[in-house]
């Protein structure tokens, strides 16, 4: 079988993606082979320490179900605190459990462009995670990918699995050292949300100003299933692109994808999600919050209805703060049969002058009235995420208000 | 308290003020009547200082300072505070915070919404959703927070139900401090369309807006019956 996957992946990797800035990925150099000493937390230098925490890793492990840290392509910290989680390095869960070459690919196709095929051709681990039957794992677990070494590539692959009435919260950071300038960063993602389980998935990028970020991510959801993903981008990184495709192929499953972007001058953001309704009942929605201070956004969204029943929004607005940059809200809706339900909300401007004004005559100046709208319009309050990830969300927000006024 | 002299405004090139004279003393009410489209609400769009009523000539003084090129907040710390007609949703932000920013005493928002049966609002966000009556009542707390001087009330009692209409009247008597007899110190100008307003406070004064200019003065009931009677076609011809 691996076999197979190689030689698709080998056929597909000059192939370019639907969408994005096309990467040169032989610019970038891969790292391989450890021969060095293992490494682990104490050994981390003080700068990297405050990066990995910043992008909202407890690096004292309080309050958390398991940790898991990636420098690089070599795994730093790998620990479970709580039964019933097994949390793993990608390569030593596949050598465990031979049941999952059964899913792995599976929710994202190898050959689906140049960096699914490098990531299998040159594959530097990830993560796996996965809560066993029934298990309610409702202490987060935390996870982060992080990068060190300028100018290279990392490639990995990660696979979560919610078993059966199980519950997941995972909160990942993904970062860079403060010296590192330059690199691209492939992650695979496969989720898998079996009957009656509930994953919450909140990630915080946090990347530096020449990275390329291509996430390719693929959930299936199963039966009165839910899967909610939180995404937060609000440093500058040079290009971002990610589709991630969900199915939600049991009844009564259910898709939530919130997302919180902004993209200072140079920097271009192509987000998304789609969203295919596969079974009766099934809801989606995707709601995303963009702001431009001179750089490019593509918000996109799309929903597929292939049922009757099923109930679907999308929700794209921006903020345009500057007079150079571009906000491009491109939702689509797709139905499929008559008694879907499914509708779009997209507007993108600048703040209205009415608004500012309102606040000014209660005795706000112009630039809090603005701060206040702002910090509104970015307010989106997940259900179902934990307070303490809300928390986290909350914070990132306020520690970047200061660069886009 | 306020003082307007000549005052000529324009919104993008459209004349909606020309020659306006206004003089509002310490403690009392003055009343504005008129059609819709008259130059009320930009009468007081302009006295707050909104930049897209631009000021041709004249003048507006507050509490004997020239005003008329001051920004909407300095303005608003200087004690002008409006109850608007129709204010806008600002998604995300919370009622509550917007009263917090009008609070400048520390009162109890919490008491106060309390009062005037409002507590369930606060957690919402500004106006999305909110019924015509909600809107003003919020808008009536806000300025209650804020405490001004001069107090300006586009249209109050629009869309307001009968019920709601005595809780309004109860903000705006305390609004204008209307149940104190003597020493009153706050001023009023208050924008009418329906003539409500009168049962609920003790106006001073009135006057008829017609086409950007101030066509009839005197007692506020007896101008309002006139109104009644014969409409503003009256008015005009008067010139009283």
């Amino acid at each position: 079988m691996s076999e197979v996957r190689r030689t698709r992946a080998e056929k597909a990797k000059d192939k370019k993606s639907a969408f994005g800035t096309d990467v040169d990925l032989l610019k970038y150099q891969l790292l391989s082979d450890d021969k060095t000493d293992p490494l682990n937390l104490e050994g981390l230098t003080k700068e990297d320490r405050g990066k990995i925490i910043q992008s909202g890793v407890d690096l004292d492990e309080q309050d958390r179900a398991a940790t898991f840290l990636q420098t690089d392509h070599r795994i730093v910290h790998c620990a479970v605190k709580q039964p019933g989680l097994e949390v793993l390095p990608m390569a030593q869960a596949l050598e465990e459990h031979s049941w999952l070459e059964d899913l792995y690919w599976q929710a994202v196709p190898v050959d689906a462009d140049k960096y699914t095929a490098q990531a299998e051709l040159h594959f530097q681990n990830g993560y796996f995670i996965r809560a066993l039957k029934g298990q309610r794992v409702t202490t987060p677990i935390q996870a982060c990918l992080y990068m060190k070494h300028n100018n290279t590539a990392q490639n990995v692959h990660n696979v979560i699995i919610a078993e059966e009435g199980s519950e997941l919260n995972i909160i990942t950071g993904c970062a860079t050292a403060p010296s590192l300038q330059s690199g691209i960063h492939i992650g695979i993602s496969e989720f898998y949300v079996k009957r009656g389980a509930k994953l919450t998935f909140t990630m915080i990028h946090d990347w530096a100003e020449e990275v390329m970020v291509r996430p390719r991510s693929g959930i299936v959801v199963e039966e009165d299933g839910l899967f909610l993903s939180n995404y937060v981008s609000l440093k500058p990184v040079r290009s971002l692109q990610m589709y991630p495709t969900t199915r939600l192929i049991g009844p009564g499953a259910v898709a939530r994808f919130h997302s919180i972007l902004l993209a200072p001058p140079g920097c271009e953001l192509d987000t998304g999600a789609r969203v295919v309704l596969e079974a009766s009942n099934t809801r989606a929605e995707i709601i995303s919050r963009t702001i431009t201070t001179g750089g490019v956004i593509k918000a996109r969204g799309h929903l597929i209805g292939l049922k009757p029943n099923v109930k679907a929004h999308l929700e794209c607005h921006g903020l345009i703060l500057a007079n150079e940059g571009i906000i491009h809200a491109i939702p689509e809706l797709e139905g499929h049969r008559s008694g879907a339900e499914m509708s779009h909300e997209a507007a993108v401007g600048k703040i209205a002058e009415e608004e500012i004004e309102y606040l000014m005559a209660r005795g706000l100046s112009e630039e809090e009235a603005t701060a206040t709208i702002v910090r509104g319009f970015l307010n989106v309050q997940i259900e179902g995420l934990p307070p303490e990830l809300q928390a986290k969300v909350d914070r990132a927000i306020q520690e970047s208000e200061k660069s886009m006024l | 308290m306020l003082e307007i002299n000549d005052l000529w405004v324009d919104i993008k090139g459209k004349e909606v003020l020309k020659g306006v004279n206004l003089t509002i003393p310490s403690g009392e009410t003055h009343i504005l009547f008129g059609k819709n489209g008259s130059g009320k609400s930009s009468l007081l769009m302009t006295i707050m200082g909104f930049r897209r009523y631009k000021v041709r000539q004249g003048r507006i003084s507050f509490k004997g300072v020239d005003i008329t090129k001051l920004p909407i907040h300095e303005r608003a710390k200087m004690g002008i505070g409006m109850a608007f007609q129709r204010p806008p949703s600002i998604r995300g932000v919370k009622t509550r915070d917007v009263f917090n920013v009008c609070n400048i005493n520390s009162v109890s928002c919490d008491d106060l919404a309390d009062k005037f049966n409002f507590s369930g609002l606060l957690e919402r966000e500004l106006n999305v959703g909110f019924s015509g009556g909600e809107m003003k009542k919020s808008e009536l707390l806000q300025l209650l927070l804020q405490d001004p001087e001069l107090v300006m009330l586009d249209e109050p009692e629009s869309g307001v139900d009968l019920e709601n209409l005595q809780i309004l009247g109860r903000a705006i008597n305390k609004l204008l401090e209307k149940y104190l007899w003597r020493k009153r110190a706050k001023s009023g100008l208050v924008i009418s369309h329906l003539g409500f307003i009168l049962n609920y406070i003790e106006a001073d004064s009135g006057y008829v807006l017609l086409d950007g200019r101030i066509h009839c003065r005197g007692n506020p009931r007896e101008l309002f019956k006139g109104i009644q009677r014969h409409g503003y076609r009256e008015c005009i011809e008067c010139q009283r």
